[in-house]
């Protein structure tokens, strides 16, 4: 199957105006996603993941300091729209997101049935018949029963609710959907029930993903490709595969040890330290203080180094 | 099995509490807690069955995991157990005293001797309190008079916990601290009366991933140090293996299986049991290209439970006549296995 890219991001910025200074949240972020894949954004809090979700979706803040780079959607760049051409032609029709709680954002007034076909409404410009009639197929899709759409959210479980967020990204029929911590609030069984939702949209709706957590073992569930971020910047990007089996950048691989495995005798490790300060960051390797690689060359800036389609930003790999 | 339980026979095992460790500190027997529904405001209207019969002992310097998912009734026990509920039937008896009987003086020293770690530390630390506050509140409550020795143990406790340097930390605010941080000063207050028992709800859910085997360390190492008994509620099976020997599993207000986690994870016995371990998932990218199995439904409510075994609604391995009839007993198909199901009769 011929992969074609659906998104492609150069160089994207985003700072915050902040009492002490700029903080600069996404600091020069480049990856692509094919079209039917999903990329995991994976990181700690506080790494900036956040900021990225809201810098390609535009929705920003008022205290944006920098807003620059390229997004390239379909082959548009879409920072050259107006913010009301994105608003129309960008934001719900090619990308809508499903923000962190969104399953507690739901309007505790209107029927789940009705707020699902409102996006519809309002942007594909249906009438509220056939944005029902939408709503209904989403509602198939992502396994919520027909009989829920007079409900009120109040009435759902966590998980039933967070299949009506999901529903409702979907309801434009968007190319893709960017989402942040979907199960991280949610138990085992509702997570694992989550991610079997998303796998089938995916394979049924051709649907393209970016998931943003800090959970790497229920990352793997949907990951097509992994783009690690720390400190504003992404240090590794490669396919899931590889990453799994072979982390390149020192962090990556600390994350990984990190998680506690349900089976294998691995001991959980834990990273020393924190990570630094999005005001003012370090010069050079941003990971460097906390890294048991570390040398001399790592107060450089270091390289993003390309290895076999996977990218790592760090001094180790320079040949 | 790894380092943090092999510290648990090595290093400086106390003598007496060596010798307590075949005694039971805290026995839980056949307790029910019902919450009583009423309709506008009076009237009654049933009763929401959280715990439902669950009976265990823990003893001296021992850990036990709770395993359930949200709404099965494990913050109800645990709330019991810190005496915050009144049990509806069934006796809780700590150290031979039974907690029904205490009041007011006796219940305040009860309550000092079991330390509490909550689940959101943002939510758990008062906003408007520095740490230093924080942590005096308890001794203050607890009649500490001395303001030197409540200084001396505060930052003995925050020492333990590997908040140093000490004066960095006690004149900030709650919100000026990391998730990490501020469960240390969580676990720093649950210290500080020095209990026998500490209950820890979700200690790590709401922590991100890379802090939390440092939280679950830290834990680890106060419990070998100071001969703690832990309760530790989780929904999260892959850490419990760090942390716990003896684990059970709750399942709509009951215990369903009880064993040691490794022989769970090697031979789970009940079908939800299997159902948890099976949505678990371990980083592996094999994973994206395969559905999960999940059982179909939801947990029942409270108010009115199926009849018979509570899971059986959902169970893939469903007798008629009998699930649907019968409330299984616990049945021990392997030493120190017990497990509720009636595939084992």
């Amino acid at each position: 199957m011929p992969e074609t890219t659906l998104l492609h991001i150069e160089d994207l910025q985003l700072f915050f105006r902040a009492g002490k200074g700029v903080v600069r949240a996404v600091d020069g972020v480049n990856f692509d996603l094919n079209a039917n894949q999903a990329v995991v954004v994976l990181g700690e809090s506080g790494c900036g993941k956040t900021s990225l979700a809201k810098a390609i979706l535009r929705l920003l803040p008022r205290n944006v300091d920098t807003y620059d780079g390229k997004i390239y959607l379909h082959d548009q760049n879409v920072m050259e729209l107006s913010d009301e051409e994105y608003r129309r032609q960008v934001r719900w029709l090619k990308m809508s997101m499903v923000p962190q709680a969104a399953m507690n954002a739901l309007n505790p007034v209107l029927k789940v049935g009705d707020q699902v076909a409102e996006p519809a409404m309002i942007h594909n410009a249906m009438d509220k018949e056939m944005a029902l009639g939408q709503a209904r197929k989403m509602f198939q899709h992502v396994g919520v029963p027909l009989d829920f759409l007079n409900r009120y959210a109040f009435e759902l479980s966590g998980g039933m609710r967070q299949r009506v967020a999901i529903a409702m990204s979907l309801v434009t029929a968007p190319d893709l959907i960017v989402l942040d911590e979907p199960t991280s609030a949610l138990d085992v069984l509702t997570q694992a029930n989550i991610f079997n939702v998303l796998k089938r949209i995916k394979s049924e709706l051709g649907m393209s993903f970016i998931l943003i957590t800090h959970d790497i073992a229920t990352s793997s569930e949907l990951a097509d490709s992994v783009a690690v971020m720390y400190a504003g910047q992404i240090v590794e990007t490669s396919d899931a595969h590889r990453f799994f089996h072979e982390p390149l950048h020192p962090y990556s691989g600390k994350l990984m040890d990190s998680v506690p495995r349900l089976r294998g005798t691995q001991e959980p490790d834990f990273i020393v330290g924190q990570p630094p300060s999005l005001i003012n960051p370090p010069t050079g390797c941003r990971f460097r203080d906390r890294c048991p690689h570390a040398f001399g060359r790592c107060a450089e800036e270091p390289p993003t180094i390309r290895q076999d389609g996977r990218t790592v930003k760090c001094w180790l790999h320079v040949a | 099995m790894n380092a943090i339980s092999g510290t648990a026979q090595g290093g400086a095992a106390v003598n007496s509490a060596e010798r307590r460790h075949d005694e039971v500190l805290l026995s839980v027997q056949d307790l029910h807690v019902w919450f009583e529904l009423r309709r506008f405001g009076f009237g009654h209207a049933g009763y929401v069955r959280a715990v439902d019969g669950v009976t265990f002992d823990l003893h001296y310097s021992e850990t036990i995991a709770i395993v359930g998912e949200s709404g099965c009734g494990k913050s109800s026990l645990m709330k019991t157990i810190l005496a915050l509920h009144r049990p509806t039937k069934g006796d809780i008896l700590f150290e031979n005293r039974n907690l029904n009987a205490l009041k007011g003086p006796e219940l305040r020293e009860y309550r000092s001797q079991v330390g509490y770690v909550q689940q959101d530390p943002y939510g758990a630390l008062a906003p408007f309190m520095t740490v230093q506050r924080i942590l005096e509140e308890p001794m203050i409550i607890n009649g500490i008079k001395d303001k030197a020795e409540r200084e001396a143990r505060l930052r003995n406790a925050m020492e333990e916990v590997k908040m140093s340097p000490v004066d960095d930390f006690l004149q900030k605010f709650p919100h000026m601290l990391s998730g990490g941080q501020q469960q240390r000063v969580v676990i720093a207050r649950a210290m500080l009366l020095e209990p026998k028992l500490i209950v820890a709800d979700e200690p790590v859910s709401m922590l991100d991933a890379s802090v939390r085997v440092e939280i679950l360390k830290l834990l680890r190492a106060l419990q070998d140090k100071h001969n703690l008994a832990v309760i530790y509620i989780t929904h999260d099976l892959s850490t419990v293996r760090y942390f716990s020997e003896r684990v059970f599993v709750m399942y709509a207000g009951q215990a369903v299986e009880k064993s040691l986690i490794n022989d769970l994870i090697r031979n789970p016995l009940h079908p939800y049991t299997m159902a948890l371990l099976a949505a678990t998932s371990d980083p592996d990218a094999d994973n994206a290209t395969r559905f999960r199995d999940v059982p179909p439904g939801e947990p029942p409510s409270l108010v009115k439970p199926p009849k018979g075994c509570r899971f059986h609604p959902r169970c893939p391995h469903m007798i008629k006549d009998l699930c649907d009839a019968e409330e299984p007993p616990h049945f021990e198909p392997e030493p120190q296995h017990l497990v509720a199901c009636w595939l084992y009769r």
